[in-house]
Formats: C-alpha cells, structure tokens, sequence
C-alpha cells in the first residue's frame, strides 16, 4: 500500500483546490451573475440609502420545485421591469437580490437572513410550498420584516409580516364545493397528496359538505412522487358506482399518473367529474390535455379571462419570455404583489417596513385578474373563477364570482378557528381574535 | 362477486407486472453481477425521454403514423440505456468490481449526474462534452503514440485533461451566449408523453369488468421481455458465459471465457431493460428527471425479496407486493373478512391499512419481517457462494 506523503499530500491537494476554483468560476451561469449583488464594497454604499432599493426575490431556482417556481419569478421580474421602465419607486430604481431556496426548507431560512441581515432588502418576494413559507415565517417575524407570498394556500396562518396574495380557503375550494353542490352532484370522494396542504384542505371540505347537505364517500392520500394509483381507482369506483364528484388535490407528478389511469379505467368527466385546486395552464401542459378535457380547476385567475389588463400581462410576458409560454393563477398573484408593494411605499413615501405595511391597507390594484384590494387581514379580496379544461390546455371559465371575495384567512368551518379573524391594522386585535 | 375477484387479481397482477418490469434490468445487474447499481432508476429515466423524444418526431410525420410511435420508442429506449449503461461499465463500475459499498456511492454520484444533465443539456453543452472528450482522448492517444514521454506521461496526460477542459468549457460558455445553443433540450420541466390513442381507453369484458389498455400492455411487455431475458440467459452461447462467469469468475477465466466483454455485456443488458421499463412507465405516469427516484426502492425491494441471483425470485416476489398492495390498499382486504364479532378487531385493523400511504406501510412491515425468517430472499442461491 502506498503511503500519502507531504509532498504527494500537497500536489493532490493543491490540485483539488485549483480544479475546483477553475469550476467554481467556469461553472456560475451569467444569468446568476447578472443578477447577484455588485461588489462587497459598492454594496453597502448603496445599502446605505444610494439611487436603487433592494429586494429580495427568495424561490427554489432548484430542485424538485423549480418546476413551479421559476414561473412565479418570471412573472416578479418581469412586474419589477416595468416598474423601472416606468421610473422605479419613489425615483429610485428596484434592484433584484435573487436568491436561491434549492427546495429545501432549512435553505429557504438561511437565505431569509441573509437577504434581510447582509443584503439589507427592503422587502421579500418569496415562497412557494406552505413547509418553506412556516420555516421562514419566524425569520421575518424575530427581524420584523416583510415576505410577500403568492400562492394559494392552507389558510389558519395571519402573520404580521407577511402579506398574501394567493387565495385563502373560501377564496377557492369553498366556492369549488360550493359550484359542485350545485352543478354536479353531493358524493365526493377527497383525494390528496399525503402532506399538510391536502389534509387541510379536506378537512375543511368534509366540514363544509356536513354543513352543506353533501356526502364525503370516502378520501385517500398518496404519498409524495408515488405513481401506482390502481387501488385509490379502485376505492373510487366501489364509493360511488353510478359516478360523483372527484376533489383533488393531488399535487406534483402524481397527477399525471392519476389523471393517466384513470382515463384508462374509463372514468371520463361526464360521470367522474374531477375538480382539482393544484392544476393550473403550466400543469396542464405537462400532463397531456388529451386526458385533462372536460375536468374543472378553481382559480382566481386563467389565461383567459377577458379584460384589457389580462390581454396586455399575457402580450406583455409572451414578449419577453417568448410565445410558447402560459400565465397561470400564482403567476398573476407574484404579479400583484410586486405592484401592490410599490404603490404602498409610494404612498408611505418610503421603503420603511413598517410604514409600507400601514400603507398596504385599502390598496386597489387593476389586476389581470380584476380588481384586488389589500386587507387588514394582509390577504386579498379576489374574483373566484371556475375552469374547464379546454383541449388546447387552457380554461374555458364556466363560473365567477360576481365581484372579488373577501378573504377569510382563519377556517369557519373547521371548530377550532370558527369565530376568528384577523386584523393588523389595529395593534389591539391582531393576528388571531374572536369578534366579542 | 366472481368479477370482483377476476378484477383484484388482475390489478394486482398489473401492479407487480410494473414492478417486475422496472426490477427485471436490476435482477440482472444486482441479482446476477453483485453490482449495485443506483443508477438504474435514471437509466429508466433515459428510456422515458428517448420515448418522448420519439414521440416528438413521429408528431410531425403525421396522424396516421402518430399512434405506433410506442413500437419504435421501445427498441429505441432499450438501445439508448444499453449504451449509456456500456459506457458506464466501461468508464465506472469496471474498475469497482467486488467493491459494493464504492460501486453504490459511484452509482449513486452518476445517478445525480444525469438527473442534472437531463435537465441542463443544450446544444452548447453538448459541442462543450464532445469537444472535451475528442480532445482529451484524441490527444492522450496521439500522445501515447508518438512521443515516448517515459515517467513524464502522467504529468503529460494531465495537461492534457487542464488543456482540453479549458478549451470544452469556454467553448461551451462562448456557445451560451447564443440563445438558440443555450436554450434547454428539456429544461427542469416534467415533459408530456401522451399514450397513443390506442393505449388510452380500457377493453370491457363485462360491464362491470373492465381492463385498462395501458395496463395490458405493460403485462405482455413484462412477458415478452421475461421470455427474451430466460431465452438469452438460459439457451444462447453468451447466456451460457454470463452464467458460468456468475458462478465462477476465476474458473471462467481459466477456461477462456472474456469475462471483460461478458460483464459489459451483462450491464448493457440490464440497463437496456431499464430503458424499456422506462418507456413503459411513461404509460402510467409523468415523465420528468426525477421519474427513476420514484422508482429504484421498489425495484431493490423485488430484487431483495426475490432473492439475489434467481429470476425466477423476482417474479413471485413482484407479483407477491403487487397483489398484496392492492388487496391491503384497495379495502378489499376488508370486504373478504367475514363480518362477525370475533373477527372485529382484524376488520378494524384491515380498514386502518386499507388507504394508500399505511399499505405501504404494511407492506413494508411485512417484508422486514419476511427478511428476518428468510433473509436470502425467497429464492436463495445454492451452492457455491458467487463471488465474495
């Protein structure tokens, strides 16, 4: 056996060392660069009050959800040009501080801090999965800070620091039920994916549907990334022989194996209507609209809305992201929210977290969406849309709301929350408080 | 009831058909040369996108050819794994043999590598790879041949490999500053592959009795591709080598068998069955760069419970977890037990493991359990140990 000596101990060391500096400046893709922070030294000249206000942009840019949340990026970055196109906020210029969350939550937290404590952002775009939004939620509230968070979610959560522009529960799976009561039929069978946004979700539908007159038949949850949906198909026909209403909120991969089998299982849409809350124009792509036609999706927002605004935000991104490309619900949400901040600070008069957040309250923006309001309750009150897959992969919208919804963030059907709101424009109510 | 019960069978059966399929190429690769491959998933990942590949191609060829695409993607996947796996023979797990803890984090370290490499391959880098690799190998040879460098040749080999990385990697960069180089084949997307048509409805035998076409399909796949690997193991002059140089390598040797060539061989076969497993699953499932993730566990736990080095292992143990996930996560574990009071408790816990999660739960408890009794599998090798 060979023994490993000083000399040969510094040749393959330094050899390592050189290679992976060699890799290290080969291996950063220009897009990064452009992006990241100029020098140390000019940084905290322009941190200190300069021509540019930072901002933290904080998704997986890789990793399992990449998939998703490059597209909620896209859509930032293309608000944040139009706003520097159009002279920036308050004179200045928005510079991007983007970070990358890797689809690991712990990741997501570390990053948190340090666009708060080293790159000194003066807000946060961020988030895509309720497990990476938890995981920062301390960070923002121990610093005082401010996340925007664009995609529709569980609901039971009403932080100080962070606004959300998704829809909350009754902004989009109450009103599904509601529409399916009334057009489809009162047997449900709940499928999901086996995590805390689909377990929440059901049981606030299994709530509703006691409430409203409607059957839960049976639910069953599939673990994350399986594909082998046989005996779920199964439990489905034996629940409900003669057809009924499928709720799913599957998410990821599994949808393309479910919606696979079980047109394979001769289970069309005229009798198993499928109603899904995670499928939006992106997914629908990926999975095939050959077995997607005919099943429904509740948003606030589809590509094809008709309004003027919708028209010129599809134009407008097809532009600059090239033709191919779709606009979905969380998309248009990122959109508002980068348009929200800006006309905040401009009314605070300054970037300052908390003026911005007093600000935010009552703000009006004309969405692609419709009208959006920001609430005290730091959600905001959207149109609720009902989708049926159409066969070019996009919606063709059967129902809406006649105007926007409120947003109620805590659950009024689920015991533990009923009687809850919410309210930070008023430092006596606060997050979680029952009207007395 | 008789439909019920013609219906838990053939679902449980088309469950352990997918994972006879997916674990055939690893029962070679793990059962017969010890190799532990965690690369085996993405070998299958390969044979998804070659299938979606070949479906692009046929989109634009027409209507009437669009819905046979399935019968050239499949020798096609098979071709495509076959030579990603010879490559990795060759370049990797040779040198690894009898070493299996090295070979799983090799394996593991390439099986990341081509994840990534689905995801990020452009045209730029593409020219980048190949220009690294003419260079490099073009250059060690052109080295080797004619100057007689003596001790020096290390040194020279390896300024050799700096030099044609620099160049490979600037031209790749200099490639990326072109859009159309630079844009993504696949890009991190989960990309769609559409059964043909007739592949995507079901065939009813009765009316409550109905067969999923995919479903079929994937069933006399899985006995095609049984009958082709015993044919070739069991009957061919190479099948013959393979299974002498499994029993004993030396002797083979001795006796003039190329044991170099068979083992490629052996490797190139399993990965190329990975890559018809991947093309079949596309049928069933989404096709993305994490698609051999979701499938390696369940391929390692046939292989384990089959037995190692016994094909005839990994089909009943396949079609066992097949029919055993189904009766235990479809309830209709529970609709068997006669109802009664003395049977409660087991109903009770029946309905407990009858959702889809605590199946595999159970399953998985069972098999641990199995493993403790029998822990060479159901099929054991007698004998001489292969090699140690």
């Amino acid at each position: 056996m060979t023994r490993i000596n000083r000399r040969k101990f510094l040749v393959y060391g330094s050899t390592a060392v050189g290679t992976s500096i060699l890799l290290k400046a080969c291996g950063s893709s220009p897009e990064t660069t452009a992006d990241t922070a100029p020098a140390e030294g000019e940084a905290t000249t322009v941190a200190a009050g300069g021509d540019t206000i930072k901002v933290g942009i904080l998704h997986s840019l890789s990793g399992t959800m990449a998939i998703s949340e490059t597209t909620v990026v896209d859509a930032e970055e293309l608000a944040i040009k139009e706003i520097n196109e159009a002279g920036g906020v308050l004179g200045r210029q928005i510079e991007i501080v983007k970070e990358d969350g890797a689809s690991d939550w712990d990741t997501f937290a570390e990053k948190a801090e340090k666009l708060i404590d080293q790159d000194q952002v003066s807000v946060v775009f961020g988030c895509w999965t309720s497990a990476s939004r938890k995981k920062v939620l301390p960070v923002f509230e121990a610093k005082d800070h401010m996340l925007w968070y664009p995609v529709q979610y569980e609901g039971q959560e009403c932080s100080k620091n962070i606004f959300y522009t998704g829809a909350a529960p009754n902004q989009q799976i109450e009103p599904a039920v509601d529409w399916l009561l009334e057009n489809k039929g009162t047997d449900f069978f709940l499928v999901g994916s086996d995590y805390v946004f689909p377990r929440t979700a059901n049981n606030i539908i299994k709530e509703q549907l006691k409430a409203k007159g409607g059957n839960t038949v049976g639910e069953d949850y599939l673990p994350l990334g399986n594909t082998e949906v046989t005996p779920i198909i199964t439990k489905i026909k034996a629940a409900l022989p003669n057809g009924g209403v499928i709720f799913n909120s599957l998410n990821g991969d599994s949808n393309v194996a479910f919606f696979k089998q079980l047109k394979g299982a001769g289970m069309g849409p005229d009798l198993y209507p499928v109603m899904s809350v995670s499928i939006a124009e992106e997914e629908v792509r990926t999975i095939g609209p050959d077995f997607l036609v005919g099943h429904y999706a509740a948003w606030n927002y589809f590509q094809t809305v008709e309004s003027s605004a919708n028209e010129k935000w599809v134009s407008d991104f097809k532009a600059e992201y090239g033709d191919d490309r779709v606009t979905n619900d969380p998309m248009e949400a990122a959109y508002i929210m980068v348009y929200l901040w800006k006309q905040a600070a401009e009314q605070a008069g300054s970037v300052d977290i908390a003026a911005v957040r007093e600000a935010a309250y009552g703000q009006v923006f004309e969405a692609p969406g419709g009208t959006v309001t920001m609430n005290p309750n730091h959600h905001i009150s959207k149109t609720v849309r009902i989708g049926e897959i159409r066969e070019d992969g996009l919606f063709e919208i059967v129902s809406a709301t006649d105007g926007p919804v409120d947003p109620l963030p805590w659950n009024q059907y689920v015991p533990d929350t009923k009687g809850y709101t919410c309210d930070w424009s008023d430092p006596a109510k606060g997050g979680k408080f029952k009207e007395a | 009831m008789l439909d019920g019960l013609i219906n838990g069978i053939f679902n449980g059966i088309s469950i352990g058909a997918v994972l006879l399929i997916v674990a055939l190429g690893l029962a070679i690769v793990f059962g017969l040369m010890g190799v532990i491959n965690l690369a085996h998933g993405e070998l299958m990942m390969l044979g998804a996108y070659t299938t979606y590949v070949v479906q692009n191609g046929f989109k634009s060829l027409g209507d009437g050819l669009q819905d046979f695409y399935i019968l050239l993607a499949l020798p096609l996947s098979f071709v495509v794994a076959a030579l990603v796996g010879l490559l990795l023979e060759r370049s990797v797990i040779r040198l690894l043999y009898g070493r299996p803890l090295e070979t799983l984090l090799a394996t593991w370290g390439v099986s990341l590598i081509l994840q990534q490499f689905v995801r990020s391959v452009s045209w730029s880098i593409t020219v980048g790879i190949l220009t690294v690799c003419l260079l490099l190998f073009g250059g060690r040879a052109i080295l080797n041949k004619f100057a007689n460098l003596g001790p020096r040749q290390k040194l020279a080999n390896f300024v050799v490999l700096v030099l044609s990385a620099a160049i490979g990697i600037t031209l790749g960069r200099a490639l990326n500053g072109n859009s159309a180089m630079a844009k993504p084949w696949f890009s991190a997307r989960n990309v769609d592959v559409t059964a043909p048509s007739w592949l995507q409805g079901s065939i009813n035998v009765t009316d409550t009795l109905l067969f999923p076409a995919a479903r079929i399909f994937i069933i006399v796949l899985t006995i095609i591709c049984l009958v082709g690997t015993f044919w070739f193991l069991n009957k061919s002059a190479w099948g013959l080598r393979i299974r002498a140089v499994t029993q004993n390598r030396d002797m083979s040797a001795c006796l003039g068998i190329p044991t170099k060539r068979v083992d490629a061989l052996t490797f190139a076969l399993g990965s190329g069955l990975a890559g018809i497993a991947g093309c079949a699953v596309t049928l069933l499932g989404s096709v993305g760069p994490n698609l051999g993730s979701n499938y390696i566990v369940d391929a390692f736990m046939v292989v384990v419970v089959g037995g190692v080095g016994k094909l005839i292992g990994s089909i009943v143990a396949a079609l066992l977890i097949g029919i055993v996930t189904y009766i235990v996560g479809s309830g209709t574990l529970v609709l068997m037990l006669p109802a009664g009071e003395t049977l409660q408790p087991l109903i009770d816990t029946a309905t407990f493991f009858a959702t889809t999660s605590m199946a595999k739960v159970l399953v998985f408890a069972l098999i641990i359990a199995f493993l403790q009794l029998k822990p060479a599998g159901l099929f054991p090798q007698k004998g001489r140990s292969v090699e140690a």
